[in-house]
Protein backbone atom coordinates (compact mmCIF):
# COMPACT_ATOMS: atom_id res chain seq x y z
CA UNK A 1 0.00 0.00 0.00
CA UNK A 2 1.52 3.28 -1.09
CA UNK A 3 1.90 5.77 1.72
CA UNK A 4 1.31 9.34 0.70
CA UNK A 5 1.49 12.58 2.55
CA UNK A 6 -2.23 12.98 2.10
CA UNK A 7 -3.00 10.06 4.37
CA UNK A 8 -3.15 12.39 7.34
CA UNK A 9 -6.40 13.81 5.95
CA UNK A 10 -8.27 10.52 6.11
CA UNK A 11 -10.32 10.09 9.25
CA UNK A 12 -9.36 6.81 10.93
CA UNK A 13 -11.97 4.59 12.56
CA UNK A 14 -11.52 2.64 15.77
CA UNK A 15 -14.15 0.38 17.31
CA UNK A 16 -16.54 1.78 14.71
CA UNK A 17 -16.14 5.39 15.84
CA UNK A 18 -14.50 7.71 13.34
CA UNK A 19 -12.07 10.20 14.80
CA UNK A 20 -13.81 13.04 12.98
CA UNK A 21 -16.83 12.54 15.24
CA UNK A 22 -14.74 13.13 18.35
CA UNK A 23 -12.92 16.03 16.70
CA UNK A 24 -16.19 17.77 15.86
CA UNK A 25 -17.74 17.17 19.29
CA UNK A 26 -14.67 18.33 21.20
CA UNK A 27 -15.07 22.14 20.95
CA UNK A 28 -18.39 21.85 22.76
CA UNK A 29 -16.68 20.33 25.78
CA UNK A 30 -14.01 23.02 25.96
CA UNK A 31 -16.49 25.86 26.49
CA UNK A 32 -18.38 25.30 29.74
CA UNK A 33 -21.64 27.12 30.29
CA UNK A 34 -21.09 30.21 32.39
CA UNK A 35 -22.75 29.85 35.78
CA UNK A 36 -24.98 32.46 37.31
CA UNK A 37 -22.19 33.62 39.59
CA UNK A 38 -20.99 37.16 39.35
CA UNK A 39 -17.34 36.13 39.14
CA UNK A 40 -16.73 32.93 37.22
CA UNK A 41 -13.65 30.76 37.08
CA UNK A 42 -10.75 32.01 35.00
CA UNK A 43 -11.46 29.87 31.96
CA UNK A 44 -15.07 31.00 31.71
CA UNK A 45 -14.08 34.62 32.29
CA UNK A 46 -11.48 34.59 29.53
CA UNK A 47 -13.83 32.89 27.11
CA UNK A 48 -16.65 35.26 27.95
CA UNK A 49 -14.43 38.29 27.51
CA UNK A 50 -13.21 37.08 24.13
CA UNK A 51 -16.68 36.17 22.86
CA UNK A 52 -18.13 39.48 23.98
CA UNK A 53 -15.38 41.52 22.36
CA UNK A 54 -15.53 39.54 19.18
CA UNK A 55 -19.31 39.75 18.84
CA UNK A 56 -19.22 43.46 19.58
CA UNK A 57 -16.60 43.99 16.90
CA UNK A 58 -18.45 41.86 14.38
CA UNK A 59 -21.81 43.53 14.90
CA UNK A 60 -20.48 47.08 14.52
CA UNK A 61 -21.08 47.46 10.76
CA UNK A 62 -24.39 45.58 10.80
CA UNK A 63 -27.81 47.15 11.25
CA UNK A 64 -30.43 45.86 13.68
CA UNK A 65 -31.61 43.18 11.30
CA UNK A 66 -28.11 41.82 11.12
CA UNK A 67 -27.86 41.56 14.88
CA UNK A 68 -30.11 38.52 14.72
CA UNK A 69 -27.10 36.72 13.31
CA UNK A 70 -24.91 37.47 16.32
CA UNK A 71 -25.36 34.07 17.95
CA UNK A 72 -24.77 32.16 14.75
CA UNK A 73 -21.67 34.06 13.68
CA UNK A 74 -20.11 34.12 17.15
CA UNK A 75 -20.61 30.41 17.68
CA UNK A 76 -19.33 29.68 14.18
CA UNK A 77 -16.20 31.66 14.90
CA UNK A 78 -15.60 29.88 18.21
CA UNK A 79 -16.17 26.52 16.58
CA UNK A 80 -13.83 27.15 13.66
CA UNK A 81 -11.05 28.70 15.68
CA UNK A 82 -11.15 25.87 18.22
CA UNK A 83 -11.14 23.18 15.56
CA UNK A 84 -8.27 24.83 13.69
CA UNK A 85 -6.17 25.26 16.82
CA UNK A 86 -6.85 21.74 18.07
CA UNK A 87 -5.74 20.41 14.71
CA UNK A 88 -2.25 21.69 15.40
CA UNK A 89 -1.78 19.26 18.27
CA UNK A 90 0.10 16.08 17.36
CA UNK A 91 -1.88 13.13 16.01
CA UNK A 92 -5.15 15.04 16.01
CA UNK A 93 -7.56 15.28 13.13
CA UNK A 94 -8.74 18.62 11.72
CA UNK A 95 -12.25 18.45 10.30
CA UNK A 96 -11.79 21.76 8.49
CA UNK A 97 -9.33 20.13 6.10
CA UNK A 98 -12.30 18.34 4.57
CA UNK A 99 -13.88 20.33 1.74
CA UNK A 100 -17.27 18.78 2.43
CA UNK A 101 -17.19 20.09 5.99
CA UNK A 102 -16.37 23.64 4.95
CA UNK A 103 -18.81 23.71 2.09
CA UNK A 104 -21.44 22.51 4.56
CA UNK A 105 -20.87 25.74 6.43
CA UNK A 106 -20.29 28.07 3.50
CA UNK A 107 -23.13 27.22 1.12
CA UNK A 108 -26.12 27.34 3.49
CA UNK A 109 -24.96 30.50 5.23
CA UNK A 110 -24.14 32.31 2.00
CA UNK A 111 -27.43 31.18 0.47
CA UNK A 112 -29.24 32.46 3.55
CA UNK A 113 -27.78 35.92 3.08
CA UNK A 114 -28.74 35.95 -0.60
CA UNK A 115 -32.27 34.76 0.05
CA UNK A 116 -32.73 37.27 2.85
CA UNK A 117 -31.59 40.03 0.53
CA UNK A 118 -33.80 38.92 -2.31
CA UNK A 119 -36.85 38.58 -0.08
CA UNK A 120 -36.60 41.75 1.94
CA UNK A 121 -35.07 44.21 -0.48
CA UNK A 122 -34.90 42.67 -3.96
CA UNK A 123 -34.09 45.92 -5.72
CA UNK A 124 -31.14 46.70 -3.48
CA UNK A 125 -29.91 43.13 -3.63
CA UNK A 126 -30.02 43.11 -7.40
CA UNK A 127 -28.51 46.57 -7.46
CA UNK A 128 -25.37 45.17 -5.88
CA UNK A 129 -24.70 43.44 -9.17
CA UNK A 130 -23.76 46.77 -10.74
CA UNK A 131 -21.22 48.98 -8.95
CA UNK A 132 -21.81 52.70 -9.01
CA UNK A 133 -20.23 54.84 -11.65
CA UNK A 134 -19.54 52.21 -14.28
CA UNK A 135 -19.33 53.42 -17.87
CA UNK A 136 -22.50 52.62 -19.84
CA UNK A 137 -20.80 50.37 -22.36
CA UNK A 138 -19.42 48.15 -19.61
CA UNK A 139 -22.76 47.54 -17.91
CA UNK A 140 -23.71 44.19 -19.53
CA UNK A 141 -20.25 42.72 -19.05
CA UNK A 142 -20.06 43.90 -15.49
CA UNK A 143 -23.43 42.44 -14.56
CA UNK A 144 -22.32 39.07 -15.85
CA UNK A 145 -19.05 39.37 -13.98
CA UNK A 146 -20.72 40.39 -10.75
CA UNK A 147 -23.22 37.53 -11.01
CA UNK A 148 -20.41 35.06 -11.47
CA UNK A 149 -18.60 36.58 -8.52
CA UNK A 150 -21.75 36.28 -6.45
CA UNK A 151 -22.08 32.59 -7.18
CA UNK A 152 -18.44 31.90 -6.64
CA UNK A 153 -18.59 33.25 -3.08
CA UNK A 154 -19.56 30.00 -1.30
CA UNK A 155 -17.00 28.09 -3.30
CA UNK A 156 -14.34 30.61 -2.37
CA UNK A 157 -15.32 30.56 1.29
CA UNK A 158 -15.13 26.81 1.54
CA UNK A 159 -12.07 26.28 -0.58
CA UNK A 160 -10.14 29.10 1.09
CA UNK A 161 -10.48 27.51 4.51
CA UNK A 162 -9.81 24.01 3.23
CA UNK A 163 -6.81 24.95 1.14
CA UNK A 164 -5.15 27.05 3.81
CA UNK A 165 -5.39 24.41 6.47
CA UNK A 166 -4.54 21.50 4.21
CA UNK A 167 -1.51 23.30 2.82
CA UNK A 168 -0.32 24.19 6.29
CA UNK A 169 -0.62 20.67 7.60
CA UNK A 170 1.07 19.25 4.53
CA UNK A 171 3.97 21.67 4.85
CA UNK A 172 4.43 20.79 8.48
CA UNK A 173 4.49 17.10 7.67
CA UNK A 174 6.89 17.56 4.74
CA UNK A 175 9.37 19.67 6.67
CA UNK A 176 9.16 17.39 9.67
CA UNK A 177 9.95 14.43 7.44
CA UNK A 178 12.87 16.37 6.00
CA UNK A 179 14.25 17.04 9.48
CA UNK A 180 13.82 13.43 10.46
CA UNK A 181 15.60 12.16 7.37
CA UNK A 182 18.43 14.71 7.53
CA UNK A 183 19.21 14.18 11.19
CA UNK A 184 21.61 11.20 10.80
CA UNK A 185 23.19 12.56 7.63
CA UNK A 186 23.68 16.33 8.06
CA UNK A 187 22.82 17.44 11.60
CA UNK A 188 23.51 21.15 10.95
CA UNK A 189 21.12 21.29 8.03
CA UNK A 190 18.66 19.36 10.14
CA UNK A 191 18.84 21.98 12.88
CA UNK A 192 18.28 24.75 10.33
CA UNK A 193 15.29 22.88 8.97
CA UNK A 194 14.01 22.40 12.49
CA UNK A 195 14.13 26.16 12.96
CA UNK A 196 12.10 26.53 9.78
CA UNK A 197 9.67 23.99 11.18
CA UNK A 198 9.33 25.97 14.38
CA UNK A 199 8.65 29.19 12.51
CA UNK A 200 6.20 27.39 10.27
CA UNK A 201 4.32 26.09 13.28
CA UNK A 202 4.02 29.63 14.60
CA UNK A 203 2.69 30.67 11.20
CA UNK A 204 0.21 27.83 11.26
CA UNK A 205 -1.12 28.95 14.61
CA UNK A 206 -1.68 32.39 13.17
CA UNK A 207 -3.23 31.02 10.00
CA UNK A 208 -5.59 28.84 12.00
CA UNK A 209 -6.96 31.85 13.81
CA UNK A 210 -6.95 34.17 10.83
CA UNK A 211 -8.74 31.81 8.50
CA UNK A 212 -11.56 31.23 10.93
CA UNK A 213 -11.88 34.96 11.39
CA UNK A 214 -11.85 35.65 7.65
CA UNK A 215 -14.59 33.09 7.09
CA UNK A 216 -16.89 34.69 9.60
CA UNK A 217 -15.97 38.21 8.56
CA UNK A 218 -16.81 37.61 4.93
CA UNK A 219 -20.12 36.09 5.91
CA UNK A 220 -20.91 39.17 7.96
CA UNK A 221 -19.95 41.29 4.96
CA UNK A 222 -22.33 39.39 2.71
CA UNK A 223 -24.96 39.81 5.38
CA UNK A 224 -24.31 43.55 5.55
CA UNK A 225 -25.04 43.89 1.88
CA UNK A 226 -28.28 42.03 2.07
CA UNK A 227 -29.99 42.53 5.37
CA UNK B 1 -11.20 -1.14 64.18
CA UNK B 2 -13.82 -2.62 61.84
CA UNK B 3 -15.28 -0.71 58.88
CA UNK B 4 -18.69 0.81 59.35
CA UNK B 5 -21.28 -1.29 57.49
CA UNK B 6 -22.05 0.61 54.27
CA UNK B 7 -24.09 -0.78 51.39
CA UNK B 8 -21.96 -1.93 48.49
CA UNK B 9 -23.79 0.15 45.92
CA UNK B 10 -22.98 3.38 47.69
CA UNK B 11 -19.23 2.85 47.86
CA UNK B 12 -16.90 4.37 45.31
CA UNK B 13 -14.70 2.24 43.08
CA UNK B 14 -11.51 2.90 44.99
CA UNK B 15 -13.07 1.96 48.33
CA UNK B 16 -14.22 -1.59 47.57
CA UNK B 17 -12.22 -4.73 48.10
CA UNK B 18 -10.99 -6.59 45.02
CA UNK B 19 -13.23 -9.58 45.62
CA UNK B 20 -16.27 -7.36 45.73
CA UNK B 21 -15.63 -5.98 42.23
CA UNK B 22 -18.04 -8.20 40.27
CA UNK B 23 -20.89 -7.59 42.68
CA UNK B 24 -20.12 -3.87 42.71
CA UNK B 25 -20.29 -3.83 38.92
CA UNK B 26 -23.68 -5.47 39.22
CA UNK B 27 -25.01 -2.54 41.20
CA UNK B 28 -23.97 0.04 38.59
CA UNK B 29 -26.45 1.45 36.11
CA UNK B 30 -25.46 0.50 32.58
CA UNK B 31 -28.55 1.76 30.78
CA UNK B 32 -27.95 4.55 28.21
CA UNK B 33 -29.37 7.07 30.67
CA UNK B 34 -27.11 5.71 33.36
CA UNK B 35 -24.04 5.89 31.12
CA UNK B 36 -24.92 9.44 30.17
CA UNK B 37 -25.31 10.30 33.83
CA UNK B 38 -21.94 8.81 34.68
CA UNK B 39 -20.28 10.75 31.81
CA UNK B 40 -21.87 13.94 33.01
CA UNK B 41 -20.87 13.15 36.60
CA UNK B 42 -17.30 12.57 35.53
CA UNK B 43 -17.27 15.83 33.60
CA UNK B 44 -18.64 17.75 36.59
CA UNK B 45 -16.06 16.19 38.93
CA UNK B 46 -13.21 17.11 36.56
CA UNK B 47 -14.60 20.58 35.93
CA UNK B 48 -15.14 21.38 39.59
CA UNK B 49 -11.77 20.03 40.63
CA UNK B 50 -9.50 21.59 38.01
CA UNK B 51 -11.26 24.39 36.21
CA UNK B 52 -14.01 25.85 38.36
CA UNK B 53 -11.56 26.98 41.03
CA UNK B 54 -10.55 30.42 42.14
CA UNK B 55 -7.05 30.38 40.71
CA UNK B 56 -7.26 27.78 37.98
CA UNK B 57 -4.22 27.64 35.77
CA UNK B 58 -3.40 26.13 32.43
CA UNK B 59 -3.20 22.66 33.98
CA UNK B 60 -6.88 21.83 33.79
CA UNK B 61 -7.16 22.45 30.06
CA UNK B 62 -3.67 21.09 29.35
CA UNK B 63 -4.43 17.74 30.97
CA UNK B 64 -7.58 17.47 28.95
CA UNK B 65 -5.80 18.28 25.70
CA UNK B 66 -3.02 15.83 26.51
CA UNK B 67 -5.70 13.19 26.97
CA UNK B 68 -7.16 14.16 23.60
CA UNK B 69 -3.75 13.81 21.93
CA UNK B 70 -3.37 10.37 23.52
CA UNK B 71 -6.83 9.40 22.33
CA UNK B 72 -6.05 10.56 18.80
CA UNK B 73 -2.84 8.54 18.85
CA UNK B 74 -4.89 5.51 19.82
CA UNK B 75 -7.18 6.13 16.85
CA UNK B 76 -4.35 6.62 14.40
CA UNK B 77 -2.06 3.85 15.61
CA UNK B 78 -3.34 1.26 13.17
CA UNK B 79 -2.73 3.64 10.33
CA UNK B 80 0.64 5.12 11.15
CA UNK B 81 2.21 1.89 12.39
CA UNK B 82 2.42 0.90 8.73
CA UNK B 83 4.76 3.76 7.85
CA UNK B 84 8.34 2.84 7.13
CA UNK B 85 11.26 5.08 6.38
CA UNK B 86 12.50 3.83 3.00
CA UNK B 87 14.50 6.87 1.92
CA UNK B 88 17.80 5.44 3.10
CA UNK B 89 17.33 2.19 1.23
CA UNK B 90 19.73 3.06 -1.55
CA UNK B 91 22.68 3.78 0.73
Amino acid sequence: MMMSFFDQFASPTYLGIPLIAIAIALPWVLYPTPSSRWVNNRLTTIQGWFINRFTNQLMLPLNMGGHKWALLLASLMIFLITINMLGLLPYTFTPTTQLSFNMGFAVPLWLATVIIGMRNQPTVALGHLLPEGTPILLIPVLIIIETISLFIRPLALGVRLTANLTAGHLLIQLIATAVFVLLPMMPTVAILTATVLFLLTLLEIAVAMIQAYVFVLLLSLYLQENV
Amino acid sequence: MADKPVALAQKRLMDIKLGQLPSWLGTRDFTPNGLLGSVRGGYERYFNKYINVKKGGIGGVAMFLAGYVALSYLWEYDHISKYKLSVLKNQ
